[in-house]
């Protein structure tokens, strides 16, 4: 009761060696974590250390099989979801659980009231809502439809849907993934806030550079067990890193483009929208013996870009010029026999069919060739083999051929698909979010094995939205807005601001289309 | 609750859960038997002799199995691909129908040259009979589900129409019947004097056929890489519409040497009640049987045996013959339940 005698800072959450295991995997080994008030903490881990178990433990999603919790003082009852949101903890995962064709203010009722009500109560939700979003900066209109929404005001809403729950402890689960520098500067303004006003955060990520703009202590988790933990300002952005990945970072070195003949080309190409926007009047050049990257936020015609030149969406009008040739006929067949390798965004359901074993799925792109097949029968000795090749050569840690790809990690996945892809020195390369949800190993090895390609001659073009991969990575920067095309600007030429201004849609973006 | 994929089904698993299914089915007529006022042991010993406890019976049960595993065999292709054929029926009839049109009298030829044709013309038929749905499918997304399970009633009354019309038998007494076939189209008998013919060879040769088909060949692939990620298959280069017309062929083709066998092996000639649902049957036989060609046959005597044992029992027993459609109602729905709990595991909580 006495406001003085109470300690500086209260511990609002305690994870006490929380232990879980699927299995022969030790996914959490006798973690603890203190959380305290007003305060962030960073969880810091390749994908597969564990923190998302520990969340989904938190959350009542599993039950653990050692460990106990404590939320204010109070032990939380084990694996009842409901548990932790009546305790005060907000989650706000990285994939947003809102309904699409509901307003905003509808989603953050959503489930707030007993289902025997017949009013939502709207006027005093708006009113609770409004005054959120003016306290926190989470700038939203209530009143809209969730389709409207951009990324960005759709965490915000998730933010609010927490916060009119009155949770007091926020989660975020890689929150910056989906965002522009600008969104995530108003995002840790938001957590600025937030924590200022008494409320505590835990932010998970894998990205260093937020983990030290943001937090106050950070958590490192590796394998499963705890890696370390440091005071933020007291740890260097190395030491942390290789906390992470338990030993020397590896750093790929990209020496100067050279540059030859454009090898891959689309002029003035139009498209239906697919995935975000639609390509308009879209033109770009790749040239041989060079990395373009397409930065942009998610949803500005990425995606429509990406199928287009991996031949799975039509063009409505414009050119695809291959090799100096208009194509007359583009379809996935077409590109893969004018030599094009293809990574695929979303290696899950794109990229590889994972009820299939891995030699089926590394034959999908040539079992036509006599190489794999002859009078219509497939030759599984050939496939088992060049899967076996691949499994080699790329490092892919399956126990056999016969795998089913479903039981792969991402980073294994990943690794078939470059594989399949690079099989026969493509001289054309598209890799879409090539790294994404892979562990800094793996990242590291995709991003070799495409500087490889590069400085074999091939033409690469890399769409991300991860701007620290682009920038590493390009020797020319092409930002797309809204399905336009800015004109391509060299490496280094522009600072993160300004290509995050490009990105958000403000300066020569639209203007580009005119320019040479 | 919650399920959880298993990495991994051991060798015991596949064994255990079926056999669970069937025990729970077992479990479950037996409530259905008592409430009959009959003993389930005595019921299900008379459904088992009736089925397999004389040569008789398991002569009937192969005979019965012989359509099954054609329709069952369709589907299971057709489902391989994710192509929802609910058509079997339909296919079924218009292959019944080509064979009467061809084997009555309208084309003579040695045996040897007459039953290869008019099974060719029967199975092209029937494949001709899908590629409507598929092509509505493919072209402009139309449900097949929808398109094929309703010109089973199309088909059905346009045969109703043949059989009142320019395909009945003038010496028939005015039964809405075909003409029989004549002998040199016949499917021989397996056994003199026996129900059991050729068909049933046909069946068989035919999912082993499919089989290697399935596991061998380009087209198979191309079937099961459409029909685990069609997504993935269209990026990868596979012509992804272009399978889908070909399984439907195969699989029309397949559901109408049903029709064919009937009519050619067993019955003669072609009546409304040729299939008492054979088609439909059949996605309980492919779904029996995990898709797999060779165990469509094991499960089409498995359903063929509960319905010619469940006749038996019923003359005896005096207990209605429905409790063969509950059975096999009831076993499919514990198969189903059984391959889901041999791929995902329950969590309690």
């Amino acid at each position: 009761m006495d406001h003085a005698e109470r300690p500086e800072a209260e511990t609002v959450l305690r994870l006490a060696g929380i232990t879980k295991r699927f299995g022969p995997l030790v996914a959490n080994d006798a973690i603890s974590l203190s959380l305290a008030r007003g305060e962030v903490v960073a969880l810091l881990g390749e994908n597969g250390a564990g923190k998302t178990t520990l969340m989904n433990i938190l959350f009542g999603h599993y039950t653990a099989d050692e460990g106990q919790i404590e939320v204010f003082g109070k032990p939380l009852p084990p694996g009842d979801p409901n548990a932790a949101l009546a305790a005060g903890i907000g989650m706000v995962h990285q994939h947003f659980t809102l309904a699409d064709q509901m307003t905003v203010l509808e989603n953050i009722v959503l489930g707030t009231r007993p289902l025997w009500s017949f009013n939502l109560g709207k006027a005093e939700a708006r009113q609770k809502i409004r005054r959120l979003a003016t306290d926190y900066g989470l700038d939203v209109d209530p009143d809209r439809m969730i389709t409207e929404l951009s990324v960005g005001e759709r965490q915000r809403v998730e933010i609010l849907k927490a916060l009119y729950r009155e949770a007091r402890i926020l989660i975020l689960d890689e929150p910056t993934a989906v965002l522009t520098p600008m969104e995530t500067e108003a995002l840790f303004a938001t957590l600025k806030k937030l924590v200022a006003a008494g409320l505590s955060v835990i932010f998970i990520s894998h990205k260093l550079g937020e983990v030290q703009s943001v937090s106050d202590r950070v958590v490192v988790l590796r394998g499963g067990r705890l890696a370390g933990e440091r005071r933020t300002s007291e740890a260097t952005r190395r030491e942390l890193a290789e906390l992470m990945v338990g030993g020397q970072l590896p750093v790929n070195e990209i020496g100067p483009s050279t540059p030859g003949v454009t090898l891959f080309a689309l002029k003035d190409v139009s498209t239906r929208s697919m995935g975000g926007a639609a390509l308009r009047q879209v033109s770009i050049e790749l040239r041989g013996g060079e990395i373009t990257g397409l930065a942009g936020i998610s949803g500005n015609g990425q995606a429509a870009l990406a199928a287009l030149i991996a031949g799975t969406l039509e063009a409505r009008e414009g050119d695809i010029i291959v090799h100096g040739e208009t194509a007359r006929h583009w379809s996935p067949r077409t590109a893969l026999d004018k030599g094009l390798g293809r990574i695929p965004e979303d290696r899950h359901a794109t990229g590889m069919i994972g009820d299939m074993s891995v030699a089926e799925n590394v034959i999908s792109e040539a079992y036509r060739s006599p190489r794999f097949s002859r009078f219509g029968f497939l030759d599984w000795a050939a496939a088992a083999s060049f899967a076996g090749d691949i499994i080699k050569a790329y490092d892919v840690k399956c126990p056999s051929p016969d795998a089913r790809v479903r039981l792969l990690s991402g980073g294994n996945m990943q690794k078939l698909i470059l594989g399949r892809a690079l099989d026969g020195d493509p001289d054309i390369i598209l890799a879409s979010q090539p790294t994404r949800g892979l562990d800094v190993g793996a990242v590291a090895y995709v991003h070799a094995r495409l500087i490889e390609a590069r400085d074999r001659g091939a033409a690469v073009l890399i769409i991300s939205e991860d701007l620290d991969e682009i920038q590493t990575l390009s020797d020319r920067i092409v930002v797309i807005h809204r399905g336009h095309l800015s004109s391509p600007s060299a490496r280094g030429e522009l600072s993160v601001m300004e290509l995050g201004e490009l990105m958000a849609g403000h300066g020569v973006a639209e203007g580009a289309d005119h320019a040479a | 609750m919650r399920l959880e994929a298993r990495a991994t089904t051991s060798g015991a698993a596949t064994i255990l859960w079926p056999a669970g299914a069937i025990l729970a089915t077992i479990v479950f007529s037996s409530v259905l038997v008592m409430i009959a006022g009959a003993s389930p042991l005595t019921v299900f010993w008379l459904v088992f002799k009736g089925a397999a406890g004389s040569q008789f019976a398991l002569l009937e049960t192969l005979t019965r199995a012989t359509p099954l595993i054609f329709t069952g065999l369709a589907v299971a292709v057709a489902f391989r691909a994710r192509l929802w054929n609910i058509g079997a029926e339909a296919q079924l009839y218009l292959g019944a129908v080509m064979t009467v049109v061809l084997g009555t009298g309208a084309v003579t030829l040695p045996s040897a040259g007459l039953i290869p044709l008019i099974m060719m013309a029967a199975m092209l038929t029937g494949a001709l009979t899908l590629l409507g749905p598929a092509i509505l499918k493919t072209r402009f997304g139309v449900d097949e589900v929808v398109t094929t399970l309703l010109l089973n009633f199309i088909v059905l009354l346009f045969v109703s129409m043949l059989l009142e019309g320019p395909l009945k038998d003038p010496t028939g007494l005015g039964w809405p019947q075909s003409q029989r076939v004549i002998a040199d189209a016949q499917l021989p008998r397996l056994i003199k004097g026996k129900r059991l013919h050729y068909g049933f060879v046909l069946a068989v040769v035919s999912a082993i056929v499919v089989w290697v088909i399935m596991k061998k060949t380009v087209l198979g692939y191309e079937m099961r890489a459409v029909g685990h990620n069609a997504e993935a298959a269209r990026f990868a280069g596979i012509p992804v519409n272009l399978v889908i017309v070909k399984t439907a062929l195969l699989s029309g083709g397949l559901a109408a040497l049903a029709g064919f066998s009937e009519v050619a092996g067993l019955k003669g000639n072609l009546t409304l009640d040729l299939s008492p649902g054979y088609g439909y049957t059949g996605i309980v036989v492919a779904m029996l049987a995990m898709l797999n060609p060779l165990g469509v046959i094991a499960a089409a005597i498995f359903v063929a045996g509960i319905f010619v044992g469940a006749d038996a029992m019923s003359r005896s027993a005096n207990v209605p013959s429905y409790i063969a459609q509950v059975m096999v109602a009831t076993s499919l729905l514990t198969m189903v339940a059984a391959i889901m709990l041999m791929r995902y595991r329950v969590r309690w909580r």
